[in-house]
């Protein structure tokens, strides 16, 4: 009796386990976690619902937080342990290097899609001759302005980063003296994390102070053009930007931006569809053009981001994984990105779409942006890349509090900089 | 004689039935508690990363203090007791714990000394008390964050409208105000607590005592200072100590409500960012380690101190 019910049992559970692995097989669940800035849940159900109806399988969005300094350390524990509920990742740009070693190498799953994107991003992507993930969209950040405001009080657009100081704080007295009483000049992202290295990235290499690392692993960031920047930004914060710009991620930018309480915004181009939504109040009132330059310098500079998938090794559903990150980096899913969220493809031929020109008109123009993007440099310092990138947001964001001049935190910053490469990075 | 062993066998047998009790008890807390931290003790000691949790070589007290020679001759020191990041962070978390848990024993004290009186609605009162302890910390933080904010913050919007600021000010982004909105947040979350364990304390005050006082006609104030204070003071001493522990260890709050800024960042907050971010699991794991060192010297030093002033007591 007992061996009877033991052996049923057994054969329960044979069959339970049976009846999963098939199923897997024929429609497997997919987990995708990417962080979820601004409309990212609703975009990402409409990208991938051709996919689920051709495929049959399924998959399910794991929304993260904004700060992708959080995300990647979420990820990071997540693929130390090993972990296989999630199946793919959606990784940053600078993150190949750190991470190449969990995830699955792309290179033959992808040898008729990678000719079409950009080489500068598949490059990016790959790590010792393993491509690590595949790019679904690039960013590069631009600055937004208010044309009617502008226009209103006669002021030029910007194209230096003196000029836009004058004219935010022309601007932003003269609104202020008619009443407008909660209206700042320029807001950007000045919280300490990654956004901030962006940010200030930006600032130096168009002042023609280097990026930090160069690539050759020179530690460059010590010297009068880079303070130069430093010492004009120091300025901003509670001048022209609100003082709390201190604490500001992408998010509260936009936030203060489009309840039309700034002139000038520094951020990427989710900001575009998003600031002409019905619910905006400067939806059709603004613009976008390539960032300042500064201290003389002739060209500006637009820090790379971007966004890749990636496949974990972990993953128990690796073809399903693999056919999804495909068609994620494919046209198709490329072109409905950039209409449904205006970010920028990563497939050249998409910037000559017909389609993607009629409907989102400032895509073309972003490849000017596009062409002026500064690498962080995540290739020259490899796994020290965090590390580095946070003891420069640091040093930047002293210097923006009034906790030491640029001068003196850069100076500190080479020396740890230096101390952090030892005999190489 | 007889009757000797078998006492003896008694007693064995009930050592034997305790222990049999305790066992799953001090499974579950080697498991949970005992492991981990000797397994965070051993890879501060080894050169361990978070992408290769087994490959750590042992390399001795390098994580703490390194000796380095360089090729001119000149010795420079490495490691977590020489570097002023997580010195700053020491003083950060010092200074945090001392204060917020300096004005939570004092507010705690006059909320529980209110809620010990007999009035109508006391128990809602008291229920209604413990709801800031009762919101997640996580949730709390968001919430006070928005509150704070410079722009949308009902805060600023409130101290505008009477007049008491000019225009409103980033509690949590500036280094100055930073680690006041924390400390107010942290006061506002945990005096609850602390209100709840010294009400209980009060509630063991015998009243005759009080009685006592009152038909002797002594001052309210001094049956406070002679009578309420002295007889609290043992569970006083235990609600310092968890809220010591507590503070000390600080690190969803200012996880949440500030920018990673060295005004405010404190141990637990740095060790994680080099156990994860940085990748150097190793030496996250030393400062770990300091970390429940320097809260272990804390807890004993405070019950040593404790115990030599109530011993001084009972001599009077």
């Amino acid at each position: 009796m007992k061996s009877l019910k033991l052996i049923s049992i057994r054969s329960f559970l044979a069959t339970l386990i049976l009846s999963i692995s098939g199923s897997m097989a024929s429609a497997a669940e997919l987990r995708y976690v990417s962080g979820a800035v601004g409309n990212a849940i609703e975009v990402f159900q409409t990208l991938v619902k051709p996919w689920e109806e051709a495929t049959g399988h399924s998959v399910t969005l794991v929304p993260m937080p904004a700060s992708t300094t959080d995300q990647f350390g979420q990820y990071r524990l997540w693929l130390a342990a090993g972990n296989a509920d999630i199946d793919l990742y959606q990784t940053d740009v600078i993150w190949a290097p750190q991470l190449a070693d969990q995830f699955i190498d792309l290179t033959e799953h992808a040898q008729d899609l990678a000719p079409l994107h950009f080489p500068s991003i598949i490059e990016s992507q790959t790590v010792d001759g393993k491509l690590v993930a595949l790019p679904i969209f690039t960013d590069a950040p631009a600055l937004y302005y208010r044309k009617d405001l502008l226009e209103k009080h006669g002021q030029p657009v910007p194209s230096t980063w003196e000029q836009l100081t004058e004219v935010a704080q022309i601007v932003q007295d003269a609104e202020r003296s008619e009443g407008n009483d909660d209206i700042w000049g320029f807001v950007w992202q000045g919280n300490a994390y990654e956004g901030l290295t962006c940010d200030a990235l930006e600032w130096v290499k168009s002042f023609g102070g280097g990026q930090i690392v160069e690539p050759d692993g020179t530690i460059s960031i010590n010297n009068p053009q880079a303070i130069a920047a430093l010492e004009l930004a120091s300025t901003w914060p509670g001048t022209i930007s609100p003082p709390g710009v201190l604490a500001y991620q992408e998010e509260e930018a936009r936030g203060v931006w489009q309840t039309g309480n700034a002139v000038f915004m520094r951020n990427w181009p989710y900001a575009y569809s998003l600031g002409n939504g019905d619910d905006s109040a400067v939806k059709g009132l603004f613009e976008v053009t390539t960032l300042p330059t500064g201290g003389g310098h002739d060209t500006s500079a637009a820090t790379l981001g971007g966004w890749n998938v990636a496949v974990s090794k972990y993953s128990e559903n690796q073809e399903a994984a693999i056919s999804l990150a495909r068609y994620l980096a494919g046209p198709e899913a490329q072109k409905t990105r950039t209409l449904v969220a205006s970010n920028l493809p990563t497939i050249i031929s998409l910037y000559e779409d017909e389609d993607i020109a009629r409907e989102q008109p400032i895509i073309p123009r972003w490849k000017d942006v596009f062409l002026q993007a500064v690498p962080r440099p995540s290739a020259p310092t490899k796994i020290k890349y965090n590390e580095v990138s946070a003891k420069f947001w640091s040093a930047v964001h002293n210097t923006l509090s009034g906790d030491g001049t640029a001068a003196e935190n850069l100076e500190l910053l080479e020396f740890e900089l230096e101390e952090l490469k030892g005999s190489g990075w | 004689m007889f009757d000797f062993s078998k006492e003896l066998d008694l007693e064995a047998q009930r050592r034997r039935a305790a222990f049999y009790f305790l066992a799953p008890m001090i499974i579950a807390l080697f498991c949970v508690a005992a492991w981990p931290l000797l397994r965070t003790i051993y890879f501060s000691f080894t050169d361990t990363s978070l992408t290769n949790l087994y490959g750590g070589e042992w390399i001795g007290f390098d994580n703490y203090l390194q000796r380095r020679e360089l090729s001119s001759g000149r010795v420079i020191w490495r490691g977590t007791l020489v570097d002023p990041a997580w010195w700053n962070a020491v003083w950060n978390t010092v200074r945090f714990s001392v204060i917020s848990v300096f004005f939570e024993t004092v507010f705690g004290l006059g909320i529980a000394l209110v809620l010990n009186a007999e009035f109508r609605g006391r128990g809602w009162v008291r229920a209604a008390i413990l709801i800031p302890w009762a919101i997640p910390t996580i949730v709390s933080a968001k919430m006070w964050a928005w509150m704070l904010n410079d722009q949308f913050g009902i805060i600023n919007d409130i101290l505008v409208r009477i007049g008491i600021l000019e225009r409103g000010i980033a509690w949590t982004a500036s280094i100055d105000t930073a680690m006041t909105a924390v400390l107010i947040v942290d006061i506002w979350k945990t005096t609850p607590f602390m209100a709840l364990l010294c009400l209980a304390g009060l509630q063991m005050i015998p009243r005759d005592i009080y009685e006592a006082a009152k038909i002797d006609g002594v001052h309210p104030l001094k049956v406070f200072w002679k009578i309420t204070l002295p007889l609290v003071r043992p569970a006083l001493m235990v609600a310092v100590i968890f809220r010591m522990l507590d503070a000390l260890r600080i690190f969803d709050l200012i996880y949440v409500l500030t920018p990673n800024s060295k005004a405010t960042k404190t141990m637990s907050v740095i060790s994680r960012e080099n156990l994860i971010d940085f990748d150097k699991f190793a030496y996250g794991s030393a400062q770990s380690t300091l970390l429940f060192a320097i809260i272990a010297i804390f807890v004993s030093l405070y019950i040593w101190l404790g115990k030599v002033n109530l011993s001084g007591e009972g001599n009077q």
